[in-house]
């Protein structure tokens, strides 16, 4: 769930509020207000859509806690998604060169079980 | 209901996922004026902005697709046609490309873009943007709540709610499109919150049927505390709390795997460890999936080291096929002026019996939307002189049959979750579970039809809790008439294939519920508005 937007960070854009596929936030005097947490549906899209960098989303569905904002702004989770998302890179800056392995390694997840599972089944029999 | 602003559009799309996108896009194209009205805001609404959609993606090569439908009709197990299956690898193969200009393909590892599987959140931000670059007015925080009728029997447009004012809002338009999704009766799974069947219920509330709702016997698997993406888990090993590695069969063998983990889970904690997962991934996850890493992450889970607590989320009606009936090959519904794509409607068309997840969804999602979208908008521009009054047809939530009183919502939301998605029940469905599961969610929706009544915000609530009893009421009697095993649709009690029952079944009906066979296609005409 998201649980806290920082406010030495946020600007007061309230691009969050308009992002958020659940209108969880509503816009107010100078932070948006967490208005509907039990909407949340910890998606994380909040933070893709903050250039501030100043929302953490906490990690579990039903857990809106979150860390005394100096531990937050030293862990380096802030931006962390749109970081690894690449998320304001130009559309050629390659952030998506190893999407085209989603497939395969999928593929090769469930080709490993199925081996692991077919060698127990013989040496059960055994 | 007294509406407090007033617009029109020639095309009105409901919804805001990839299928509405495409579906206003497709409209647009035809130099028609189009509205899109979304519950939540297009580019973060629905299932696939938190997804990685790959689609059904075969070369115009006449033998490769030869060879990928007959695969697919095999899955279909008699309920999918050919010549949708055509199409949909015809238009998602000629479409998907058209993103290029707002997205960042990358590399397919040959020189040129990998456009195939998109990422979620880059996919909706594109597609928001190729839609306003078309001149598509979107409207974000919109729940429709009702469709309204004119005096010809067609579809007018709807009243939605604007929630950051909690006022009324009524669009007229020449041709109403449903691309609401599906429902995952808030199953936790990510993206799913607002897919609570919304466009379901719309549509029987104006004559329509649902088609394929038994297939819906779909979960996936994700740690205990939130539904993430599942490209770590496909090696997993699972252990209970003891440490005594669980028998599960692999995740290809479908039903059976399923009812491992779920009679595991109803047992105790179950625990995923992905040690044997293909090395690489490790040092992947993070560039292909960032948002199921900050799940670990933010927790201090090394998760390709520790083992960690999963559980199954329901996909209810997403990954599954079941949706509101198509008539025709322009995604029309047996609702005059009333079109429906993407998991709003039934995907048996091309998934048949199989579930509609992943790749074939995808491209029914894009092609659907697409000629959904260019088919409203030559009804539109036909019927531009419509009817001035209209009719609202929303019922629960708005009109109860009794007395107004407050019904028990989380009781209500919970009962109607767990007789659909229980473990027990859903992987072990018999008639004699059907039965009992459906007398508790016929309680449930005569409490929300009898007594519930709102207005603004509280009104869109009540109408997800009836949309979300009246999809489980329609899932749980097609798995009752469904008397056999196929596909999805696994019955414990009928464990075989039934050649009796080689067609789909539609089931109908708000105050009662009713199954039927399908019968040939046809269209019906415009019906008069009852008095």
């Amino acid at each position: 769930m998201i649980a806290a937007i920082v406010e030495a960070r946020c600007t007061g854009c309230n691009a969050c509020v308009g992002a958020c596929p659940t209108r969880v936030l509503e816009p107010a005097a100078k932070v948006p207000l967490i208005a509907r947490l039990d909407a949340c549906q910890t998606c994380y899209l909040c933070e893709l859509a903050c250039e501030a960098d100043a929302i953490w989303v906490a990690p579990g569905e039903d857990d809106a806690t979150a860390p005394a904002e100096p531990v937050l702004l030293a862990s380096g989770q802030l931006g962390q998604v749109r970081r690894d998302h690449g998320w304001n890179a130009p559309l050629d800056g390659g952030q998506l060169d190893d999407y085209r392995l989603l497939g395969p390694l999928l593929r090769e997840g469930s080709e490993i079980a199925a081996r692991r599972y077919a060698a127990g089944r013989t040496s059960e029999a055994r | 209901m007294i509406a407090s602003s007033f617009l029109r559009a020639d095309v009105l799309v409901v919804g805001g996922g990839m299928a509405a996108a495409w579906a206003a896009i497709g409209a647009a194209r035809q130099g028609v004026s189009v509205i899109v009205i979304d519950k939540g805001a297009m580019g973060t609404s629905g299932v696939t902005a938190t997804g990685g959609p790959g689609h059904w993606w075969v070369p115009p090569d006449r033998a490769a697709r030869e060879a990928a439908i007959a695969r697919q009709m095999d899955k279909a197990q008699g309920l999918a046609e050919r010549a949708w299956m055509e199409r949909i690898l015809d238009l998602t193969w000629r479409h998907l490309p058209e993103i290029a200009p707002f997205y960042p393909f990358g590399s397919n590892g040959a020189g040129g873009p990998y456009v195939q599987g998109v990422r979620g959140p880059e996919y909706m931000r594109a597609l928001r943007k190729l839609a306003i670059a078309h001149g598509v007015t979107i409207l974000d925080h919109h729940p429709a709540i009702e469709l309204l009728r004119d005096e010809d029997g067609r579809i007018a447009g709807v009243h939605a709610v604007a929630l950051a004012s909690g006022d009324v809002i009524e669009i007229r338009s020449g041709a109403t499109i449903l691309a609401t999704g599906g429902c995952a009766f808030r199953s936790g799974l990510i993206g799913s919150h607002t897919q609570t069947g919304d466009g379901y219920l719309m549509a029987a509330e104006a004559g329509a049927s649902l088609s394929g709702m038994e297939f819906s016997i779909s979960y996936s698997l994700s740690p205990a505390w939130a539904s993430t993406r599942t490209l770590p888990y496909f090696a997993a090993r699972f252990f209970d709390e003891a440490g005594r590695e669980l028998d599960i069969p692999p995740p290809d063998a479908g039903h059976s795997h399923l009812q491992a983990l779920g009679r595991a889970m109803l047992e105790g904690p179950v625990l995923a460890d992905l040690s044997d997962a293909p090395p690489v991934l490790e040092g992947l996850l993070r560039r292909i999936q960032p948002l199921t890493a900050a799940a670990f992450d933010r927790r201090g889970i090394d998760l390709f080291r520790q083992r960690f607590a999963v559980r199954l989320y329901g996909e209810g009606t997403i990954r599954g096929t079941g949706g509101i009936r198509i008539v025709d090959r322009d995604c029309r519904t047996e609702v005059p002026g009333l079109f429906a794509a993407g998991d709003a409607a039934t995907r048996e068309l091309v998934a048949g019996a199989s579930s509609g997840g992943g790749a074939v969804n995808s491209a029914w999602a894009l092609s659907s939307g697409l000629i959904a979208g260019e088919a409203a908008a030559g009804e539109a521009i036909i019927g531009r002189q419509r009817p001035a009054a209209v009719r609202g047809l929303g019922r629960a939530g708005f009109h109860p049959r009794r007395g107004t009183r407050a019904i028990d919502r989380a009781g209500a939301i919970s009962t109607v979750r767990d007789r659909v998605l229980s473990y027990d029940r859903a992987f072990w469905r018999t008639r004699e579970t059907l039965e009992s599961a459906g007398h508790d969610l016929e309680s449930v929706w005569t409490e929300v039809a009898d007594h519930a009544s709102g207005e603004g915000r509280d009104l869109v609530e009540l109408r997800e809790i009836a949309a979300m009893a009246a999809t489980a009421r329609w899932c749980n009697a097609a798995a009752l008439a469904r008397d056999e095993t196929r596909g999805l649709a696994v019955r414990a009690d009928r464990p075989d294939k039934d050649g009796a029952l080689g067609h789909r079944l539609l089931a109908r009906g708000l105050s009662q519920v009713e199954v039927i066979a399908e019968a040939p296609v046809q269209p019906r005409e415009p019906q008069p508005v009852a008095a």
